[in-house]
Parts: C-alpha cells; sequence; structure tokens
C-alpha cells in the first residue's frame, strides 16, 4: 500500500516535471524544471533500493550536468522570450499555495509522528542494520567483473574533458 | 492495481522516453533537446534499476553508472559544440544549423 502511493505519487511528479521540461517557453525555467525531474527520479531509484544510484543521480545529474546545463543557457544569452516579463508577479499566488501545501504536510507528519511516537522507534531500528549493503554490492561488482568497463569509462571522461576545453576555449 | 510490478516500472520509463522523444521531435532550441536526450537517458536508467530491484542482481545498477558515466561526456562535449557554434552563428535555433563549416 505505502509503495503503491509512493509509486503513484512520484511518478505523476517525475511526468509532470518532465512535462513542463518541454513544454516551457523560458529555458532558465525549464533548466529547473529539470533539477526537480532528477531528484524525483533518485526518489524513485530510492524505492527501488538503488541507494547508490539515488546519491550519484544528486551528484551527477542535479549537481553537475544540470548546473553545466545553466552556465551555457545564461552564456548564450538569448534574446527574446519576452513572455518572461509581462508580469513577475503571476505565479505569486500559486507559489503561495504550493507553499501552503507544503507547510501542511510538515504539519501533519508532525502531528502524526507526535500521536503514535514507538512507530518510528521501530523503523529505525529495522533500517540501520541493512545500510550501505547496496553501496559495497555496487563498488565489489563494478571493481571486479566490471573493471575494464570502468576503465574505459574513465579514459572516455577524459577524453570528453579534453574535448570540452578545446572546444569551448577561443584560442588555444 | 496496488502491488507494484516490475511492469508499472516499465510503463512509467516508457512514458518519460516518449517525452524526450517529443521534446527533440518538436523543440527547436537545441539546449532544450539535450535536456530531452537527459529525460530519456534517466528513462533508460529507471529501467535498468526495476530489472535490477526484480532480478536481486546488481549488474543493472553497475550498467546504469555508466550510463550516468556517459550521460556527463555528451553533455560536456555537446554543450561545448554549443557554445562554439554560438560564438559564429549567434543561434542555437536547430533549424539555422544547416552548415557542416564556416
Amino acid at each position: 500500500m505505502g509503495e503503491a502511493i509512493a509509486f503513484y505519487g512520484l511518478s505523476a511528479f517525475i511526468l509532470g516535471f518532465a512535462i513542463l521540461v518541454v513544454t516551457t517557453r523560458n529555458t532558465v525555467h525549464s533548466v529547473l524544471f529539470l533539477v526537480a525531474n532528477f531528484m524525483f527520479v533518485a526518489m524513485l531509484y530510492v524505492l527501488l533500493s538503488a541507494e547508490f544510484l539515488a546519491v550519484i543521480q544528486v551528484l551527477v545529474y542535479t549537481g553537475g550536468i544540470v548546473v553545466l546545463y545553466l552556465f551555457v543557457v545564461m552564456l548564450v544569452n538569448l534574446k527574446g522570450s519576452p513572455e518572461a516579463h509581462e508580469d513577475p508577479r503571476r505565479l505569486a499566488r500559486t507559489g503561495l499555495l504550493l507553499s501552503g501545501a507544503v507547510l501542511a504536510e510538515f504539519a501533519a507528519i508532525i502531528v502524526y509522528s507526535a500521536a503514535r511516537p514507538s512507530s518510528g522507534a521501530t523503523v529505525s531500528d529495522a533500517g540501520l542494520s541493512d545500510v550501505g549493503g547496496n553501496v559495497e554490492q555496487v563498488g565489489w561488482m563494478l571493481y571486479t567483473n566490471y573493471l575494464i568497463p570502468f576503465e574505459v569509462a574513465s579514459i572516455l571522461l577524459l577524453v570528453a574533458m579534453v574535448g570540452a576545453i578545446v572546444l569551448a576555449k577561443r584560442e588555444l | 492495481m496496488l502491488e507494484i510490478t516490475t511492469a508499472h516500472y516499465m510503463v512509467l520509463s516508457a512514458s518519460l522516453f516518449m517525452i524526450g522523444v517529443i521534446g527533440v521531435m518538436v523543440r527547436r532550441n537545441i539546449i532544450i533537446i539535450f535536456m530531452s536526450i537527459e529525460l530519456m537517458l534517466n528513462a533508460v536508467n529507471i529501467n535498468l534499476a526495476a530489472f535490477s530491484y526484480q532480478l536481486e542482481h546488481v549488474v543493472g545498477q553497475v550498467f546504469a553508472v555508466f550510463v550516468i558515466a556517459v550521460a556527463a561526456a555528451e553533455a560536456a562535449v555537446g554543450l561545448g559544440i554549443i557554445l562554439a557554434f554560438y560564438r559564429n552563428k549567434e543561434t542555437v535555433n536547430i533549424d539555422e544549423m544547416n552548415v557542416m563549416r564556416w
């Protein structure tokens, strides 16, 4: 039951933000929706008990790749996007509504956990025993069976780094 | 309906992939097209993680890590190309990108 609620909620957010990424006119907004989309995908990985993948998703995608996109969007300085400035406060009401929803959610969590103080302790007891098991398994597999693909991936990243510097630099 | 199987994750992955394909096909801004490609790679990763969960084997997650590495390399080189093109042509519209040399 809980897994179903989590899955359908996360799916709704993932698909909704993906549609917003594709349809939004303002490119900077599109990049920020992409950040939200990647964060919800990371939560889905936690649901699939792939904790290592979730951490890598947050570190590499939302921390690295999306920042790179944001840099390029700022650098290319798109003139146009006139619809971004017509009414700067048009989203204030929606933002207030969404913040109120988050506040209500936090209040519900606090009230719920205060009403049942014993449930939190059992969850943490059960969860602590297998923390880090997934990371150990993935690391073991990565450095034994898939060592050569791992090294090839590192060479690929090195080549991509050199290529990106050569392309982006005006004169060597 | 309430029991989440691998098929549910595959439907989600396919939907996300289709949104990415639609973004690549419909949009004209090349930065948005690159972001749609990232969405498609994420859909593939969800599929790999779901099968890793179903088969109780971490090899799917190992391949997802490789996909993320390739996505990072692709983003770095692709955005470098976009910057180099923009310096010469002052555009990010793919309809105006019709020359192989300048």
